[in-house]
């Protein structure tokens, strides 16, 4: 449906786009920029799966090894997870969602891309000219005073792109709180927004901790002094603290945004009004802030004092208890209502499934004991990324197809959409199942070559990355396709509530003709069963 | 629905909504920039406890002669920023200019004292790694001391610059008399953010020189 004012993507030239302002037109910035060290960081991935396909590891030599590793946690961590719903897809339905013609401060969004890029270059530079090995986690002494490479460059890159999540974070946080359309009142905000609240919050304030951390870093590799190295006076475990103090909520970063996701597509698709709205709202918060209290359970076998982990551990315990009510939520949502099968909702049901999986096993890990054994093993391999990979990635795979008519005009082919999310569910599993029987028998993260009798368990997960592989590759080709054969998307292709889908597709450069007024609760779907006569009697 | 003036931005509705907007932002950036000397200053105070003799008789070197002036000045400069908010509210253009100017005085006059401190610190060898002689026992941690103290003030005299630089833009931007009444929020965003410098400051003081002193 074109639109008579035109659409934010009538201009075409460069500039237009590097200096735009428009929420819009940033969301799309940052998915190309993500696309790119999503990339990179799944070709050193793929490295490192073909090198153990054979015991003895024998592609890359034991350093590169740890080189890869390292550059696929940093770039995935910080350059495509932590921005991939949040900067994308938050940046370009927040303003729509809440009925406003742009996040609060627009410039402010453009700086923040611009500092996240800035630092993805400072990464790309230490990885092409020699690598870090540290892993991403940069532990202390190794980094401050062994590594080789360019440690200072990588950690500076972290650090301008740190910068660039607190200005996101912050943006959204004002946008919520004050750009709101009139009667769109806090219990009529989609969860999406509340998901996204709470993700602010997190980033708001834990990633200052992360950018003193690692200055801090910085300083004891650059001039030799510093408080983490034992032969200065310092003490490594107070880095470990102080890294996870930020990165334990960080993973709250990076499956909130994917929970918000699954809260849209799961009502839409199943015509039903979410279930339990104000639990699902208040547990995206209540994550935030547990979250913020359950570090310590990194370093179990940290020196930390038994009386700290006991602790640590029933909180780890209780911060799974407002992610297990969302799932009882959307699994209650889906009860007696007209279920379709579209691709969004494939991976609504994928996410559902492997978050699950992720979650339990994250239980298995805050219990001290069952930690000793399982720590540091491609256990917790498999486990963060069936958070990660399973949980995020899968969400804003769902929601890109979600909110894609909407991005970009134009359907995606549903049948491709549909086998992708199919390919993507099956490649994951047969990649991470293996890896959790791998370290419960032992094999700990981070080797380059392993025993024989591991093999089969590697085999299978190389195979399952292939197929993974594939899953990815798709979407990026048809969603190109798409750009210039799909057909046109009409304003609200899946019949769906919400204000982002009451103006056109593509939207108008201020996203409305004239700012709505919200008269009603967002989710107002009905089965279509409830809609037709009925033998059984209706309840009032 | 109310016209377009220039007043506002677009994306907002209302200058008001634009304000309240523009301040809740400043005080959202305050709070990651408590986490940030936050964390500095937990590993100052774990630090501490850990080797309390040695950061004692650190200490002791540092000058009060130097941070209690410091103090003072920054806490009039705090003083005549508030009136400059007052001013600017009330549309006095000069009196707004004035006072910006001196607020940002005050500042360069803390930055002036503050370089003949590390002045003074580089003449006595307490310049970690650089320039340090340390006569007394456990040399090394006497040198975290140091460490601490030069990386958390020197990040605070990197807020003052940048506070300085903003309060000199908006003195400019006041005597042009682009900071009428009704936009007197630029000001007021410069305050919050001077205030919290001051008040950065008003904790490191007692952190750095005053404990343990007699």
């Amino acid at each position: 449906m074109k639109n008579a004012r035109g659409t934010y993507l009538d201009e075409h030239s460069v500039s237009s786009w590097l200096l735009t302002t428009d929420h819009k037109r940033i969301g799309i910035l940052y998915l190309i920029s993500i696309v790119v060290y999503f990339g990179v960081a799944a070709v050193a991935a793929a490295l490192m799966r073909i090198n153990l396909l054979t015991p003895q590891g024998g592609l890359v030599l034991p350093a590169t090894y740890n080189k890869l590793f390292t550059l696929h946690g940093v770039l995935m961590v910080w350059f495509f997870l932590i921005p991939s719903i949040p900067a994308v897809l938050g940046n370009f339905v927040i303003p729509m969602m809440i009925g406003a013609r742009d996040v609060a401060f627009p410039k402010l969004n453009l700086l923040s891309w611009y500092l996240f890029n800035l630092g993805g270059a400072c990464a790309l530079y230490a990885v092409v000219w020699g690598g870090v090995d540290t892993g991403w986690t940069f532990y202390t002494p190794y980094s401050t005073t062994y590594a080789n490479g360019h440690v200072v460059t990588m950690i500076m890159g972290v650090f301008i792109a740190g910068f660039g999540s607190i200005l996101t974070g912050l943006n959204f946080l004002i946008t919520i709180h004050k750009m709101r359309a009139p009667g769109m009142t806090w219990f009529r905000l989609p969860l999406f927004i509340w998901s996204l609240y709470s993700t602010s919050v997190i980033l708001v304030l834990a990633t200052p901790v992360l950018a003193i951390t690692l200055l801090a870093i910085a300083v004891e590799r650059l001039w030799g002094v510093g408080i983490f190295d034992p032969n200065l006076g310092g003490d490594p475990v107070l880095f470990q603290h102080m890294f996870w103090f930020y990165s334990h909520p960080a993973v709250y970063i990076m499956i909130l945004p994917g929970m918000g996701v699954v809260s849209e597509v799961i009502p839409c698709f199943s015509r039903k009004r979410i279930f339990g709205y104000h639990f699902v709202a208040f547990s995206s918060l209540a994550i935030a802030v547990v979250g913020f209290f359950v570090w310590g359970h990194h370093m179990f076998v940290s020196s930390e004092s038994i009386y700290a982990a006991m602790v640590f551990s029933i909180l780890s315990f209780i911060v799974a208890v407002p992610s297990a009510i969302k799932v009882f939520n959307w699994t209650a949502t889906l009860y007696k209502g007209s279920v379709s099968y579209d691709t969004p909702m494939l991976y609504a049901f994928g996410f559902i499934g492997l978050f699950t999986i992720g979650g339990l096993t994250g239980l298995f890990l805050a219990a001290i004991a069952v930690d000793v054994h399982l720590h540091d093993t491609y256990f917790i391999v498999a486990h963060f990324h069936y958070i990660m990979v399973g949980g995020m990635v899968l969400s804003f795979m769902g929601g890109l197809h979600y909110w894609w008519p909407k991005i970009s005009g134009r359907m995606y082919p549903e049948a491709m959409g549909r086998i992708a999310a199919i390919v993507t569910f099956i490649g994951f599993n047969l990649t991470f199942f293996p890896q959790f029987l791998l370290g419960y028998l032992g094999q700990p993260r981070r080797y380059h070559a392993y025993p024989p009798e591991f093999q089969v368990f590697h085999v299978l997960s190389t195979a399952g990355a292939t197929i993974l592989g594939v899953g990815y590759l798709l979407p990026l080709l048809y969603f190109l396709w798409s750009i210039k054969y799909g057909a046109r998307a009409p304003a609200n292709p899946w019949n769906a509530t919400g204000l982002e889908w009451q103006t056109a597709s593509p939207p108008p450069s201020e996203n409305f003709e004239q700012i709505p007024i919200v008269t009603a609760e967002p989710y107002d779907y009905h089965p279509e069963a409830e809609e037709e006569p009925q033998p059984e009697p209706q309840h009032a | 629905m109310l016209e377009q003036t220039p007043a506002h931005a677009h994306q907002f509705e209302t200058l008001e909504q634009q304000r309240e907007a523009d301040t809740l932002g400043m005080w959202t950036f305050l709070a990651t920039e408590v986490l940030f000397f936050g964390g500095l200053i937990m590993c100052y105070t774990f630090a501490r406890f850990s080797y309390p003799q040695a950061f004692e008789a650190a200490s002791h070197r540092l000058y009060v002669a130097y941070g209690g002036p410091n103090t003072a000045i920054l806490l009039c400069s705090s003083f005549t920023m508030a009136l400059a908010v007052r001013a600017a509210q009330l549309g006095g253009r000069k009196a707004t200019t004035a006072l910006l100017a001196v607020t940002a005085l005050f500042g360069a006059g803390f930055l002036v004292v503050k370089g003949f401190e590390y002045h003074t610190d580089y003449v006595e060898e307490l310049v970690p790694r650089f320039r340090f002689h340390w006569e007394g026992p456990d040399a090394a941690h006497a040198e975290l001391f140091f460490w601490l103290y030069f990386v958390l003030t020197g990040l605070h005299a990197l807020h003052v610059t940048i506070g300085i630089v903003i309060l000199t833009i908006v003195a400019i931007l006041s005597w042009r008399g682009k900071i009428t009444a009704e936009k007197y929020v630029t000001t007021e965003i410069v305050g919050l953010y001077w205030h919290f410098v001051d008040i950065v400051w008003v904790f490191l003081f007692p952190l750095l020189y005053l404990i343990g002193h007699r």
